[in-house]
């Protein structure tokens, strides 16, 4: 491979130290770190397929004529915002699968986001020093969700421009500057025609701005701060146990991108969302049955629906219903989110830094808490399906109604007691979580089944897969360059010596010794025997490595 | 390097833990790709022959899926695994250089300072920058409410008529009937949006005041909901209700609009109705109060 441009770069910008260190950079491995991986992918999806509707799409609420294919709406007067949605679906050669991925990706960036913060916050890896990132990171909820809002929004028909009309309204209801405020964000009163352009300005211009911003930022913060990892053999505060970046932990997040897309693509493809024909244009006078906004507004809809009808006025002043359910409790919502790192430090006057996360069963409040919190805003968020309920159970919309009014009091006590209890009953279960041994069951010419315990041998093989160390090593480049650097040999140029010393330094570091099949700077320095050291169906060079499983204690 | 004895081999095949052998792991990573090669190629066709939108949805997703799970296989059954470690480097940086940094401030510091008149002419001169440059932005996005809230386009004599602008006789509406109707001129209207109801019923309780306002039996109420401003779309006859779709909120016809369940807190504005001498419904007078959601001015 021709390494001439690395140093042509470097000559001018001096990026091989960054370079280096982030190639070797160490990644903890845990499914629960890819949940914030699949949010930052759906962002990427909805930027691309957002570029593409953005040239389709006409932000205006002028009236004209519809011609469009779509035969239904043949001679309907419609807004330009309304029809040209129509035509990006049906006459743009894969308009609609961009459009309904962006609209999916757009629900499933809201719903890992909510999964990865819940990861955080459970396993308190929002603790010092993490709690910069935590703001960061509620922030850009919270922009999701109006970014959501306000996408949800544009394509002028009957449920979305319903929703603008709440929203108009709650901006209304916000004590002493509400009318003000309503008619600067909404240019004057509703519905108006300044609304989807502008609309249209900030959510593809402004709120994705602040977002790619503010994610950079999340990524850098974490990037220099270090990934959080889980507690385990070899892991302390001060260290990091994982895979390295290169090659492995690129191929897996990269290949996680993909997998991400093909999912959203096919929810795109095949999953109908939205479908704005079948609720028609946007009238004032007009509304339909079961109006319900995107997943992630539900709990709003829901505190709507639910909060009893109670309106202050006095001294010549209101402050409307609304107020409460709409800006009381969303403000309350995000203050105590984004202060949750300093609350809990009240109570538990930890000023610690901490780099190793919880197990959520460990730390039984805080689980217990979070678990009573999530089931207050489940319980809102099936609230805004009281209709819907009412209807597909026979019931009563007053029996619904009061019931739900009960729930959302009495479940998240109850679930934050059974999560205090069942945390506490996990965290004194002996054994709990570790890995099982393998199982032999086995049918007996008679039919009679029998379950043993597996040779203990076995457990060993698997811990040394092929691809696995048995013990966390250091990086042997990494090892050889800090190990030239204490001796202070120097770090310029390549010498065959560097290698031999980083092999020699691994294998001290893992306790046995070795012999290097091949040598060289430019060789990823990997284990003898692995795999990608020789051989395999592609590999142009050497014989296929014949692997056999050892017994370890015939080794000796 | 000792071969494994042939038992512990069997007992490998009885539990399932034989490994996966590295070529074969390269021939599911080459499966992986061909196939998203086969189903990119496929889009292509897709697309050439003018597009549908399931089959686009289904080579997406062997297209990426493929490429992805090929990805991620080789990264992680291919390539080494580690467990890596790694040292933290300490983020805190060392005393000497938070002294440092503080002795460079205080070198700016204690000669702005010295000026304090100038930091504060200063501080007020950005802040009236500041000020200023943002009143037009924000002054312009839309007008002052001023009485915006509270009047509606209805008037002394408005006749009332249809989506479509026409006008509505009495004899129009059948009894049991609704209709949405809007002042002459302003068809369509959102905010003078008002549900004509002709009641089935006799026993209509009139407010105090409102004796006049329902000629024949004609009710009118406007139609934007005074919870969160959507229209009050459904008319229940049987129980003479008006619901609002969007929170629930439900309205009693006959004893003035007045809100007997969910969340609104209002009854809705009556509008008063009279019938002039060709039969047509006109407003005696525009609504007495503001429609709609509550707002802070509102008393």
């Amino acid at each position: 491979m021709n390494y001439k441009p690395i140093d042509w770069v470097d000559e001018r910008l001096g990026t091989a130290k960054f370079t280096r260190k982030s190639l070797n950079k160490i990644f903890p491995d845990h499914w629960s770190f890819m949940l914030g991986e699949i949010a930052m992918y759906s962002f990427f999806i909805l930027l691309g397929t957002g570029v593409f509707l953005t040239f389709f799409f006409v932000p205006s609420s002028a009236d004209i004529v519809y011609h469009g294919s779509y035969a239904p709406l043949d001679g309907h007067v419609v807004s330009q915002a309304y029809a040209s949605t129509l035509d990006l679906s049906f006459n743009v050669r894969a308009g609609l699968v961009m459009r309904q991925m962006h609209h999916w990706a757009a629900n499933v960036f809201v719903a890992a986001i909510v999964v990865h913060l819940l990861r955080v916050f459970f396993t308190g890896a929002f603790r010092k020093p993490r709690e910069i990132n935590w703001l960061v990171g509620s922030l850009l909820l919270m922009m999701a969700i109006l970014e959501g809002f306000l996408g949800y929004s544009l394509p002028d028909d009957l449920i979305s421009g319903t929703g603008i009309r709440i929203a108009y309204s709650i901006t209304l209801s916000v004590p002493i500057v509400g009318s003000y405020l309503a008619s600067f964000l909404f240019g004057g009163q509703f519905p108006g025609d300044k609304i989807i352009p502008r609309f249209y300005t900030i959510h593809i211009l402004l709120v994705p701005a602040l977002m790619a911003g503010l994610l950079g930022a999340h990524l850098a913060i974490m990037w220099h701060q270090k990934h959080t990892q889980y507690k385990g053999k070899g892991k302390t505060e001060k260290n990091v146990v994982g895979v390295a970046m290169w090659p492995a932990y690129a191929m897996q997040a990269g290949g996680f991108f993909f997998l991400t897309a093909a999912v959203i693509a096919a929810l795109g493809g095949l999953a109908q969302i939205n479908p704005i024909w079948m609720y028609g244009q946007y009238i004032p006078y007009k509304v339909s049955y079961a109006v319900q906004p995107d997943w992630y507004m539900g709990w709003l809809d829901g505190a709507l629906r639910l909060f009893p009808s109670w309106e202050i006025t006095g001294f010549g002043h209101m402050i409307p219903t609304i107020f409460f359910p709409a800006v009381l409790l969303p403000g309350i919502t995000f203050g105590l989110l984004m202060g949750w790192p300093w609350i809990e430090r009240i109570f538990t006057k930890d000023t610690q830094a901490h780099n190793l996360l919880d197990n959520p069963r460990d730390n039984a409040w805080r689980t217990s808490i979070g678990v009573g919190v999530m089931a207050f805003y489940m319980v809102l968020f099936f609230a805004s399906s009281t209709d819907v309920l009412a209807n597909a159970f026979n019931l009563s919309l007053n029996f619904v109604l009061w019931a739900f009014r009960a729930l959302v009091f009495v479940v998240p006590p109850i679930a934050a007691y059974v999560a205090y209890k069942l945390a506490k009953e996990a965290s004194s279960a002996s054994r709990a979580g570790r890995p099982r041994k393998a199982m032999v069951v086995s049918r007996s010419n008679e039919g009679e089944y029998t379950t043993e315990e597996s040779d203990p041998r076995i457990e060993v093989e698997l811990k040394r897969s092929a691809m696995h160390s048995e013990v966390p090593q250091p990086l042997p480049e990494e090892a050889s360059f800090h190990a030239a650097e204490a001796t202070g040999e120097g770090t310029s140029e390549s010498e065959g010596g560097l290698a031999m010393s980083a092999s020699s330094l691994s294998s001290a570091a893992t306790g046995e010794m070795s012999e290097r099949p091949s040598g060289g700077p430019e060789v990823y320095q990997v284990p003898p025997g692995t795999p990608g050291s020789g051989g395999g169906l592609f590999s142009p060079r050497g014989p296929k490595l014949s692997r056999s499983f050892e017994d370890p204690e015939e080794e000796k | 390097m000792s071969s494994s004895t042939p038992e512990l081999e069997q007992e490998k095949v009885k539990v399932g833990l034989v490994k996966t052998s590295e070529s074969r792991f390269e021939k599911v990573v080459a499966v992986s790709f061909a196939l998203s090669l086969l189903a990119s190629i496929g889009l292509g066709i897709v697309y050439w022959q003018g597009g549908q939108t399931q089959a686009e949805g289904a080579l997406l997703f062997f297209a990426l899926g493929g490429l992805g799970f090929g990805i991620v296989a080789w990264g992680k059954y291919l390539v080494p695994q580690g467990p890596y470690v790694q040292e933290r480097e300490e983020l805190k940086s060392p005393e000497s250089e938070r002294a440092v940094l503080i002795e460079s401030l205080e070198r700016g510091v204690t000669q702005i300072e010295r000026r304090s008149f100038l930091v504060k002419l200063l501080g007020v001169s950005i802040a009236a920058f500041g000020v200023i440059t943002l009143f037009p932005f924000i002054r312009s996005l839309g007008p002052q409410p001023k009485k915006m809230l509270y009047v509606t386009n209805w008037k002394k004599g408005s006749a009332l008529v249809r989506s479509d602008g026409s006008k509505v006789r009495a004899s129009d509406l059948e009894v049991g009937g609704v209709l949405t109707v809007f002042p002459e001129g302003h068809a369509g209207g959102a905010i003078s949006q008002t549900i004509l109801i002709r009641p089935s019923f006799e026993d209509i309780v009139t407010k105090p005041g409102r004796e006049t306002w329902g000629p024949q039996g004609y009710l009118a109420y406007s139609k934007v909901c005074t919870h969160a401003g959507c229209p009050v779309g459904l008319y229940q006859e049987l129980t003479q209700q008006l619901l609002c779709p969007c929170h629930q909120s439900l309205f009693d016809v006959m004893t003035g609009a007045n809100p007997v369940f969910g969340p609104a807190p209002r009854p809705l504005p009556q509008l008063p109705l009279e019938i002039d001498s060709q039969g047509f419904l006109l407003a005696q007078a525009g609504y007495d109060e503001p429609i709609g959601p509550g707002f802070w001015e509102r008393a």
